[in-house]
């Protein structure tokens, strides 16, 4: 039988499979269901592409499928929820490095290609594709703390980087026997080295909590690698589903750098973070109010409404749980519970989300910034855990590092409890005013050890 | 019309419909839709099949055999942590 005529129908069904799936993450409801719908449309591109084959390497085909799939099944089944960043940052790595060496593999099929589409698509490919993986990397190993989190700036950094660039198109040209002749093999070579050197360069100026932006980034980038590869190997599927991945990549980073108030060029060239700017010298000097766990479950425990900001605090201290069992406990007293999540709290898009789902908190209770900042006002107590920079009120002030960045505004509350470890600053470096106001106790301590004092002490009210 | 042409037209459209259909999730969702996105970049698959098939040297060979295993990772992890990432989420 003849399978070749089948081959493109497949494909096609398999990328309107992909367009269903990704519409069904629309609702939570929906949402696995489509999960599975795009897991079905990867299932069958890869059916068609064996059935489009004429000879299959079953050998290294199987060595790949069994060594890819074991690592990425033990990753997806252990992983921790607080880990998920890092998980996304090295499946970003790997998917842009596939797409690079899809590239890489076509060019040493056939160096002499010179200027043409072909060359030109490859050479495209084997950049971003290089670009997404060594600067995913270091994204992972920045959120894996295997290097340091804070901003790595070399001495004139920015023209670094713009030199790099300049060099990496140079070699691409050179490649493809625009100057000339030359070995283009090691040119090349040299070509991708070059463009692994400037991945790592884009990402380590970037700090922290600037993280949710570049994953969002690398996310959008390891679409357009595999958009790419689809052009290098004439594949229509590739295409489709590499330009869903850019797409949706792009919009989390606008959303991202919307939700601090920044552009995308000030991520990525600004070095923002630890400013030097800022006197930190009278940092956490001023005079708070702080309560024990007694003082905390008396404020919440007795009041009809508490809204509770969760910042990457709570998922360093891996308080979710603790922090569930508070929400519980101040339902069953009838305590009105519900969850305001800032659209860049913690290290990735949805991060808290996650976590709190995975305690087992309802997904109705989560408050995104619109939905609930008008609220905070007929609010009685707020709880904040781990979360710093997006409530600042001084983000209001028109002279402010963090001015006219979105925030919530906790502080129209009638009583904000604050659990934190110490008075020290988020990641802009500079003093939270909140901490100061007459209606903040500052509930100083460990999250998670600081939550389960809260559970007990709830329990004992009466 | 080129090949490279319809495959500009076919890039720039599902673009746009990506564009359509991701605004509207939600930022509940925002962590399983960038991890599923994950795992359909892994769809780099089909290509490395497709050289791997196609390589008439070691050196091809084993520069396909690695970008299926790269891909695979995105493949399986990413499908298999969405899915369980999404099955966490539930309204009580």
């Amino acid at each position: 039988m003849n399978f070749a005529a089948l081959v493109e129908p497949i494909y096609l069904l398999s990328a309107i499979l992909f367009v269903v799936g990704l519409k069904r993450l629309q609702s939570p409801a929906t949402a696995r269901a489509g999960n599975g719908l795009a897991a079905l449309a990867m299932l069958l591109a890869i059916v068609a592409t064996f059935a489009d084959q004429e000879i299959l390497p079953w050998t290294g085909i199987l060595i790949g499928i069994v060594l890819g799939g074991s690592i990425g099944g033990i990753a997806a089944r252990f992983v921790e929820m607080t880990s998920m960043p890092q998980l996304v940052g090295i499946f970003n790595a790997f998917g842009g490095g596939a797409s690079a060496l899809v590239a890489v593999a076509e060019f040493v099929a056939s160096p002499a290609v010179g200027l043409s589409t072909p060359g030109i698509t490859i050479m495209i490919g084997t950049l971003i594709g290089g670009v997404t993986f060594s600067g995913s990397f270091i994204a992972f190993a920045k959120l894996q703390e295997l290097m340091t989190g804070n901003p790595i700036i070399l001495p004139g950094q920015n023209l670094l980087s713009a030199l790099l660039l300049l060099s990496v198109l140079t070699l691409g040209a050179a490649t493809l026997g625009v100057f000339g002749e030359g070995d283009p093999l090691i040119l090349f070579y040299a070509f991708c080295g070059l463009s692994l050197l400037l991945g790592i360069l884009l990402v380590i100026p970037i700090g922290g909590a600037d993280m949710p932006v570049v994953i969002s980034l690398l996310n959008s980038y390891s679409g357009l690698a595999a958009s790419a590869a689809g052009f290098v190997i004439g594949n229509m599927v590739l295409i489709i589903s590499g330009a869903l991945v850019g797409a949706a990549g792009l919009i989390l980073t606008q959303l991202m750098c919307k939700g601090m108030n920044r552009s995308l060029a000030n991520v990525a060239f600004g070095g923002f973070g630890g400013s030097a700017s800022v006197d930190r010298a009278d940092i956490g000097q001023r005079p708070v109010r702080s309560a024990d766990a007694e003082g905390a479950a008396a404020e919440l425990g007795y009041v009809n409404s508490v809204v509770v900001v969760p910042g990457y605090g709570l998922a360093v201290a891996q308080a979710q749980h603790e922090l569930r069992k508070v929400g519980d406990l101040l339902e069953d007293r009838g305590v009105d519970v519900r969850y305001a999540i800032h659209p860049v709290a913690g290290r990735m898009p949805g991060h808290m989300n996650v976590l709190l789902a995975e305690a087992d908190v309802s997904y109705d209770k989560l408050y995104d910034l619109d939905e609930i900042n008008d609220d905070f006002v007929n609010t009685d107590a707020v709880l904040i855990v781990g979360a710093n920079d997006v409530v600042n009120p001084a983000a209001r002030d028109p002279d402010s590092v963090i001015t006219g960045m979105p925030i919530l505004d906790v502080d129209r509350a009638r009583r904000v409890i604050v659990m934190k470890r110490s008075l020290s600053p988020g990641f802009a470096g500079i003093d939270n005013d909140l901490f100061y106001l007459e209606n903040t106790l500052m509930f100083f301590g460990d999250a998670k050890a600081s939550m389960s004092d809260l559970v007990r002490e709830i329990r004992e009210l009466a | 019309m080129g090949e490279l042409m319809i495959g500009l037209y076919v890039f720039v459209l599902a673009t746009l419909a990506g564009r359509e259909l991701i605004t509207k999730v939600p930022p509940t969702l925002h962590t399983p839709l960038m991890s599923g996105a994950n795992a359909i970049s892994g769809i780099a698959i089909v290509g490395a099949i497709v050289v791997t098939a196609r390589a008439d040297g070691t050196m091809q060979t084993v520069l396909g055999v690695a970008a299926i295993a790269m891909a695979t990772i995105n493949v399986i992890g990413g499908f298999l942590v969405t899915d369980r990432m999404l099955s966490m989420f539930r309204k009580r």
